[in-house]
């Protein structure tokens, strides 16, 4: 079926353009932060899907091309006076080039030993840029406030970069699509089953597997830069955080892996129980301990996920809900 | 010749799996593989197929020399297998099983194409009607059909089927080996490993008998049959054997 | 200079030994099931606040505290398998990967809102020992004689006592110790439980040399996940040179470059060691 005309290809992206243009309409600044902070979980949450949904390969560390790739593109920004646009694209492209050489040589390894490695992987990054002068060291960099000039000040760069936020996520989703329904995405989920069977069938697993990696690595550096943009500054503390990646995963597996829907109500769900936790004063200091018993009640419960376990249970929904 | 194996050897630790394992196998023919448990008649197909690089030794498909490569490039020069043990990729439905080997397998076919030649295949097997089913829910008989749908849809040269009677009835069985027939007819070639000796006697052109790693015997099946080293190594005793063959 | 060398290589050498009961806990656990233990952090933390609260509160020797903290990490262990490894044992590594991040969370979460990430101290000093021109704390001595010990104390159950045995067994081959008799759930359950002990004792050693919050177990499980790595999953023994070798790096490292590479090199030899010998330097299991 061509991707048109299915409704689940159109849902995800509808949702998330409806989404953007109200928040662009109402034009309110604390709508958008919140905004931005949702579409970016989304992004990332799908992002991080393309690899293990699709592969099954489990990337603990997967933050660590937000982080890379972040720190890349606002060098570029700050440091070297590109446009957001090009320096944006260009924090991806790094990270993708780092996926692919670091890539070929860890998705040799399989399961518990792959996560590990991206643990690992993560920390030497993080190691790395705090010892390294021109990104800053550890205290890293803060904003050359011409940058925001260039887009008229502050408040209005900030607009432009959601603008892009919301557009690299609508981005994300479709590929996340695409990739899914293709004969690529095909091979991959021969892989995700039975990597050993699929290749005896001739899927050129390690090649397909790189590939994936490269595609899940670049838009996390997008988006990275996009938002140390946003904040101003870029330090190896934020750009490397575990927990980020953790929670990456948390949202994939909360909404279903496997799906494009679910990264989108994974990323959504999460960050909107975060939200209230965080702000309510019965659960104010026990947000991480109640996110934790939700994934874990998930894991033990539901593993599919929402949209999985929707799927699973109401076959009839399966066309909307990709 | 399709496919010649020569003096391929292979050791895991210490053990030795396959000792000099010579043959060849003429297009079209199908070729029985017996032998007691534990011979190392898997292992030879997974040295054939890529899954392992022999110790020494070669194996050259279609005048090609296969030995060392990966079990995807061997996939895509159109040399197709099944397991013993079978593999279907679970979450995936039936038709999806075997459009992964149709798009992978010796022709690069578009999303499209594969789903008509996997229903094609699927239809050759008789499980047309479950192509919509998740894989994990077929019985073992069906998945051992969609195993050899899935090596079908590659549109191999040559198939290896790993013990596709295994756990069958009789009826299955024979529906299996009408299956295998009209394989043939295709002008596929078929190495087959087979327990049930009846059938594969009944089916096969030749048969090779391996022991310990080692061919102890090849031939047209009738003097397979009757070959007192053959009988020794499903039985175990030479005296039994001299017992059963006065007989 | 070589006097620096050598003092700092000691003073990591027998950080080292701590560093690998730590480890040891991690790898066992991986060994008889294959679960990587994500709450392993938290543990640790925990076995910190456990010897800080006994000292300060009832005044109990930090040492002789070891005792109970061991118990409570025993018991630990054998909850968290019950409720969120249990189920998820048999699934894809992912499961338990997530089901111990989960308790991770809960266990930080609870212990930030009751202990408050303000930094604690174990005020117990042994003051210092001098060996030849060497001089260290006495605590880095008795944590690595008490690391030693706890390593003795696992070798001695597992090879000698009958559920040490039907340990070994079941991470030999569950299916076929179940097909003994073995009751394999308890022994999984008893492996975690052992674990997490572990884990709790080697943080309430370090409790004794460094200041510590809630957050504390963090750096020492990354630590860990190297050392398993670099003596192979599975193999205690491995994990406790694997943590001598650590430790050792971290000594020497800072003479030759700035401390702030440390990382980097613990990092980059992890993903190197994973790369090159995922069996580890002495071998899995």
């Amino acid at each position: 079926m061509k991707p048109w005309r299915n409704p689940g290809f159109w849902l995800p992206l509808v949702i998330v353009l409806v989404w953007g243009a109200v928040v662009l309409l109402i034009h309110q600044d604390t709508m958008r932060e919140t905004a931005f902070i949702l579409l970016m979980a989304v992004g990332l949450a799908s992002s991080l899907n393309i690899l293990l949904g699709y592969t099954g390969y489990v990337s603990f560390g997967h933050i660590v091309f937000f982080g890379l790739g972040g720190y890349t593109g606002f060098y570029l920004l700050s440091e070297q006076g590109w446009p957001l646009f090009a320096a944006a694209i260009g924090g991806g492209l790094l990270s993708a080039l780092i996926a692919g050489l670091v890539g070929l040589a860890v998705l040799r390894l399989r399961g518990a030993y792959f996560a590990l490695a991206t643990i690992g992987i993560n920390e030497a990054a993080r190691a790395f840029v705090s010892n390294f002068e021109p990104f800053g060291g550890p205290t890293g960099m803060f904003v050359n406030f011409s940058a925001y000039q260039k887009y008229g000040g502050p408040g209005e760069a900030l607009w432009i970069t959601f603008i892009f936020l919301w557009v690299t996520t609508m981005v994300v989703l479709l590929v996340s699509y695409l990739v899914k329904h293709s004969r690529f995405g095909l091979g991959l989920l021969a892989i995700r089953e039975d990597e050993d069977a699929a290749m005896v069938m001739g899927v050129k697993a390690p090649k397909a597997k790189t590939i994936t990696y490269i595609i899940s690595a670049f838009f996390p550096g997008v988006i990275g830069t996009l938002y140390f943009f946003k904040n101003g500054n870029v330090e190896p503390g934020d750009a490397f955080q575990l927990h980020m990646s953790i929670e990456m995963l948390v949202m994939v597996m909360l909404g279903g892996m496997g799906t494009v829907m679910g990264p989108l109500l994974g990323a959504v769900g999460y960050q909107w129980l975060r939200g209230y936790l965080l702000t309510s004063p019965i659960f104010k200091d026990l947000h991480l301990a109640v996110a934790g018993a939700m994934l874990l009640l998930i894991i033990l419960f539901v593993p599919a996920g929402v949209v999985g376990w929707v799927r699973n249970h109401f076959r009839r929904l399966q066309k909307v809900l990709e | 010749m399709i496919l010649q194996v020569q003096d391929v050897t292979q050791r895991f630790g210490g053990l030795q799996a396959l000792t000099d394992v010579t043959f060849d196998l003429p297009e079209g023919q199908i070729l029985g593989l017996i032998g007691p448990n534990g011979a190392g008649k898997t292992t030879l197909f997974n040295v054939i197929n890529g899954v392992y690089s022999p110790e020494r030794g070669k194996v050259i498909f279609r005048g090609e020399d296969v030995t060392r490569m990966p079990s995807y490039e061997v996939a895509r020069r159109g040399l197709a297998r099944t397991h013993q043990v079978v593999r279907p990729l679970h979450d995936l439905s039936v038709r999806e099983n075997v459009m992964v080997g149709a798009c992978y397998g010796r022709e690069k076919h578009s999303l499209k194409e594969a789903r008509r030649l996997a229903d094609d295949a699927l239809t050759q097997v008789g499980l047309i009607d479950r192509a919509d089913q998740p894989s994990g829910s077929l019985n073992v008989a069906q998945k051992k059909r969609l195993e050899m749908a899935r090596a079908l849809a590659a549109k191999p040269y040559l198939i290896l089927l790993d013990e596709v009677l295994a756990g069958l009835n009789p009826s299955e069985i024979a529906a299996m080996m009408e299956t295998v027939r009209a394989i043939r007819d295709q002008g596929i070639t078929i190495l087959m490993i087979e327990h049930v000796m009846q059938a594969i006697m009944a089916i096969s052109d030749r048969i090779l008998v391996l022991d310990y790693g080692i061919l102890i015997a090849a031939g047209l099946p009738e003097e397979v049959a009757n070959n007192p080293q053959v009988i020794e190594a499903y039985l175990g005793d030479p005296k039994m054997t001299a017992q059963l063959l006065a007989e | 200079m070589l006097d620096q060398l050598i003092s700092s290589l000691t003073d990591g050498l027998l950080l080292g030994f701590v560093y690998g009961v730590a480890a040891m806990g991690l790898t066992l656990i991986w060994g008889v099931m294959s679960v990587i233990n994500l709450a392993h952090g938290p543990v640790i933390a925990l076995g910190m606040f456990g010897t800080y609260l006994l000292f300060t509160h009832l005044g109990v020797n930090p040492y002789l505290a070891m005792v109970p903290v061991a118990g409570a990490g025993l018991i630990v262990g054998l909850v968290i398998y019950v409720i969120a490894v249990h189920r998820v044992i048999n699934a894809p590594h992912l499961s338990s990967l997530l089901a111990t991040f989960a308790v991770n969370m809960i266990i930080i979460g609870v212990g930030t809102a009751v202990f408050s990430t303000s930094p604690q101290n174990i005020d117990y000093s042994l003051g210092s020992v001098e060996v030849g021109f060497l001089t260290f704390p006495a605590s880095r001595l008795v944590g690595a004689f008490g690391a030693i010990l706890v390593t003795a104390c696992l070798y001695l159950f597992l090879y000698f006592t009958r559920p040490g045995k039907a340990i070994r067994a079941v991470a030999n081959n569950r299916m076929a110790s179940e097909l003994m008799g073995i009751p394999s759930s308890r022994v999984l359950a008893l492996s975690f439980g052992l674990g997490t002990m572990m884990a709790a004792v080697a943080g309430g050693l370090i409790a004794t040399f460094f200041p510590f919050t809630i957050l504390s177990g963090g750096p020492y499980e990354l630590k860990s996940f190297v050392i398993c790595v670099l003596g192979g999953l599975g193999n205690p023994l491995g994990a406790l040179v694997g943590g001598l070798i650590l430790g050792g790096l971290e000594g020497l490292i800072p003479t030759f470059m700035p401390v702030s590479w440390v990382p980097v090199v613990e990092f980059g030899l992890f993903v190197l060691v994973l790369l090159v010998r995922p069996s580890g330097l002495f071998g899995a299991k």
